[in-house]
């Protein structure tokens, strides 16, 4: 390549000069990502030494959470990190490949761009304000209208049971859809966008209906980069703190019902770690900070692998 | 047994019925967001909501001068820390990176930029809070720091990419020296694209919250010192949401509109210079 | 010989250019008609709107009229989609469904029509390859990917997805030129064999293939149809001095 050989020529000339150092910098800066990544799990591992030693794979299975008795079990975290992301997805993921679809194969142009980039906006607002949102107007609406529906007409399952407290699993998993919902449906109109339209007219041509085009050649070619955009959706939904922090209840207990309160593993983070009360309860909180690190990296490279091949398969040109 | 064509269109229609109402299932809690935001934020903010402080509880009025002012303060040194190294960073990619270990940096910054802020601020807290005994608008900075280093790493050599190779070999071959070639050819071609990414990253950071809890903390009142916690918007926006009381509700829902402002012209900046660069 | 295809007074407009202008012709049954003339002349505007695929680009508006053994394909009320199950379309690039195997893209169009029992489904997979002389070389491996297939073997299985429709007309758009010479030859044979079931309309840039497969030779320029009629007399004593002029390779 032209440029390395530039470059090597002027070392030889002149030894040190503004290349080399050049180079140093731009290499220094970029190996720096590695550099974060790697101390990022170093740091939560280190400092979450003590409660792994403590309390072994019982961290993971313990329901107490217990700063002054010294006890700490993160189950009720890991359950309401959970519920609460995979419901938020399983109602998010329908609705965003419904509007991608809309957005790329049914709206006019125009009038696709125009949603699509409302959409676009709206996944740039900041969770703080969705919590604001969630907390002030939400809750309030959930806790006299939709839960004592719930109660009165589906009182009989598990999941609809107890007293309308407004801020619930419910809240969380509704501002938890809200959120993701924009960043699912702007990956996936991309990835739709990227179906060739050769594809599109192989199925018409049969005699497909738009609908039939959709699932026959639109929705197989993409499948790949949507299961990439619901991952990276699932990622979002995990770590998550602050509007879920402000909607959820913030109470520590596992429980079926969708209207009683629960905690997430970065909700508990959020509000204890600043003032932990010893070395062990920041380690224990250091330790779900280090489960929430590793859950995240796996979603995201998952994803990102997933995303990437079908970004291949498009600059690769054809088919 | 041919399934009749009026079948398939009835289920055509039914499906693109479904598709629609899906966009405005999509649509419609985005849009009530947005007049909550403007409806409450116009009727909450005034001139003191710009020039004062957050009153004690039980008084009225006051403002979030001080967390604009905070936030203002760490975002210029976040991006002081942020842009260089994503941009020089982005330099190596484009430039000098052999294809393995250019795919597993930019690998690990897409990575990167998907783990959840708080992360971040709980490692800015072990890293800067503790050994320097204390919260400070530094280790905030630093956590907003690390996460605009891979968006803009990561939009800014997408723009390098896109510079025509025949440009920089025009350069390299009157004998420009390859890094005069990179910061006044390369870069300066892609600029307005690399514009876009850091107002977009600047956007990102700028509604960060979680980062700030445990680094900045946080401050009712005025502070100078980069040593000392620091008021930030989004933290006081979270506190007085949470908070039982009428009044500091409302200067949430002030910030909140002042936020969400600054926020779309970032984006529409963003996209403004997107536009010319697409030209 | 009975006209299955006709097209009166056939306009088409992308936005503010006329594309195709006041083109009347008809298409003979069970016989192959080439589609020849300079790129840009309209040619696979025309074939694309035999089968209402412009109702795809909103910008598309088509006038006049087409009219399919005897009625008109763009009349209210008419449904593109039966249109199109009755006229099918060979692609220039190959495009089998990626994600679906051999067997499942062949069975692909078929399928809309409602569920198909297996053995039914069978039969149809085999004698569509078998009519693309695709059978032998696929048939061990019907469930693998058809991305697994060379170029022209795609083209192949194509073309026995659009049969296993059972359609009426076949319009195929520049159907080899994506293809080494072999697996044009295989395509042009094939063709040769379609045209005893099916009216086949082939829109071709080489001059050679349109001489060779085609019974009817229609030439376009500029949107207009200058000529058309039997092959062996177009290639030989055409009437007009532009259609001369292209077959001899003086312009185009």
């Amino acid at each position: 390549m032209p440029p390395e050989a530039t470059s090597q020529k002027w070392n030889i000339k002149t030894g040190l000069n503004g290349d080399f150092i050049f180079k140093g910098i731009t290499v220094v800066f970029a190996f720096s990502i590695l550099a974060i990544l790697l101390i990022m799990v170093y740091e939560m591992a280190g400092e979450s030494l003590p409660a792994m030693k403590k309390f072994g794979w019982r961290f993971i299975t313990g329901q107490d959470w217990d700063a002054v008795q010294g006890t700490f079990g993160a189950l009720p975290y890991l359950w309401g990190s959970v519920v609460s992301s995979v419901l938020a997805l399983l109602l998010a993921t329908p609705l965003s490949i419904g509007s991608a679809v809309f957005i790329t194969e049914i709206a006019p142009k125009k009038f696709g761009g125009v949603i699509a980039a409302l959409v676009e906006l709206l996944a740039a607002i900041p969770s703080v304000i969705y919590g604001l949102w969630g907390v002030l107007v939400m809750a309030p609406w959930l806790q006299q209208t939709v839960q004592p529906f719930l109660i009165d007409h589906f009182g009989f399952l598990p999941f609809f049971q107890g007293a309308p407290y407004g801020v619930s699993m419910l809240a969380a998993v509704f501002i938890l859809m809200i959120m993701v919902v924009p960043i699912i449906t702007s990956i996936t109109k991309e990835v739709l966008l990227a179906v060739p339209q050769s594809q599109k007219e192989a199925a018409i041509a049969l005699g497909a209906t738009r609908w039939e085009m959709i699932r026959m050649a639109v929705l197989p070619y993409g499948r790949s980069g949507i299961l990439g955009a619901v991952i990276l959706g699932l990622g979002r939904a995990v770590g998550e703190t602050m509007a879920v922090t402000m909607v959820i209840g913030n109470t520590p207990q596992i429980s079926l019902s969708l209207l009683s309160p629960a905690y997430t593993m970065p909700s508990v983070i959020a509000n204890e770690f600043a003032e932990a009360s010893s070395k062990l309860h920041s380690a224990a909180l250091m330790e779900i900070g280090l489960i929430l690190l590793a859950v995240t990296l796996v979603i995201n490279a998952l994803a990102r692998l997933l995303l990437w091949s079908v970004t291949r398969k498009q600059s690769g040109g054809g088919l | 047994m041919m399934r009749s064509v009026a079948l398939r269109k009835t289920k055509n229609l039914l499906m693109t019925a479904l598709m629609v109402a899906a966009t405005l299932t999509v649509l419609v809690p985005l849009a009530l967001i947005f007049v909550h935001i403007v409806k409450m934020g116009l009727s909450s903010v005034n001139l003191d909501f710009f020039t004062q402080i957050p009153k004690p509880t039980g008084e009225t009025g006051g403002g979030m001068a001080n967390g604009m002012a905070g936030s203002a303060v760490m975002i210029a040194m976040a991006s002081a820390i942020g842009i260089p190294i994503g941009i020089f960073g982005a330099i190596y990619l484009a430039e000098y990176g052999g294809s393995r270990i250019s795919t597993v940096i930019r690998f690990a910054a897409d990575v990167l930029s998907g783990i959840p802020s708080i992360i971040t601020g709980m490692v800015a807290y072990s890293l800067l809070v503790v050994p320097m005994k204390g919260f400070s608008a530094l280790a905030g900075s630093v956590a907003l720091a690390l996460i605009m280093i891979p968006i803009v790493l990561r939009t800014t050599e997408e723009q390098l990419k896109m510079v025509p190779g025949t440009l920089r070999e025009a350069s390299l071959a009157l004998g420009v020296p390859l890094w005069r070639t990179s910061l006044k050819v390369t870069l300066r071609s892609a600029l307005t694209g690399v514009m876009t990414g850091i107002l977009l990253s600047i956007a990102r950071v700028a509604g960060e919250t979680a980062p700030l809890l445990f680094t900045a903390l946080g401050n009712q009142f005025w502070s100078s010192k980069l040593t000392e916690p620091m008021a930030a918007m989004p933290l006081q926006i979270f506190n007085f949401a949470i908070s039982p009381y009428e009044d500091w509700h409302r200067l949430a829902w002030a910030g909140a509109l002042v936020l969400v402002t600054v926020m779309f012209t970032l984006s529409l900046a963003a996209r403004y210079f997107g536009r010319t660069r697409e030209r | 010989m009975t006209t299955k295809v006709k097209l009166e007074n056939l306009n088409v407009h992308f936005g503010n250019t006329h594309a195709v202008k006041d083109v009347s012709i008809d298409f003979p049954e069970n016989s192959v008609t080439a589609i020849i003339g300079p790129s840009g002349c309209g040619k696979s505007t025309v074939l694309r709107s035999i089968n209402r695929m412009h109702d795809l680009a909103p910008s598309a508006r088509v006038t006049g009229k087409i009219i399919l053994d005897d009625a008109d394909i763009y009349d209210k009320g008419v449904d593109p989609v039966s249109i199109r199950r009755r006229v099918g379309m060979v692609f220039q690039k190959p495009n089998p469904f990626p994600a679906m195997s051999i067997y499942d893209n062949v069975i692909a169009g078929y399928k809309l029509n409602g569920k198909v029992n297996r053995s039914e489904a069978d039969g149809i997979v085999e004698s569509s390859l078998k009519r693309v002389a695709l059978w032998d070389e696929v048939k061990d491996r019907l469930k693998t990917s058809a991305m697994e297939l060379s170029g022209g073997q795609q083209q192949r299985l194509c073309i026995a997805r659009t049969i296993a429709v059972k359609p009426e007309v076949i319009l195929m758009d520049e159907p080899a030129s994506a293809l080494d010479p072999l697996s044009t030859l295989k395509i042009e044979e094939l063709i040769e064999e379609l045209k005893e079931k099916y009216t086949i309309i082939i829109v071709t840039h080489n001059m050679q293939q349109a001489a060779r497969v085609s019974d009817f030779t229609a030439f376009f320029y500029l949107g207009e149809l200058v000529e058309c009629g039997e092959t062996r007399k177009i290639f030989t004593t055409p009437d007009k001095k532009q259609t001369e002029d292209y077959i001899t390779g003086r312009f185009g």
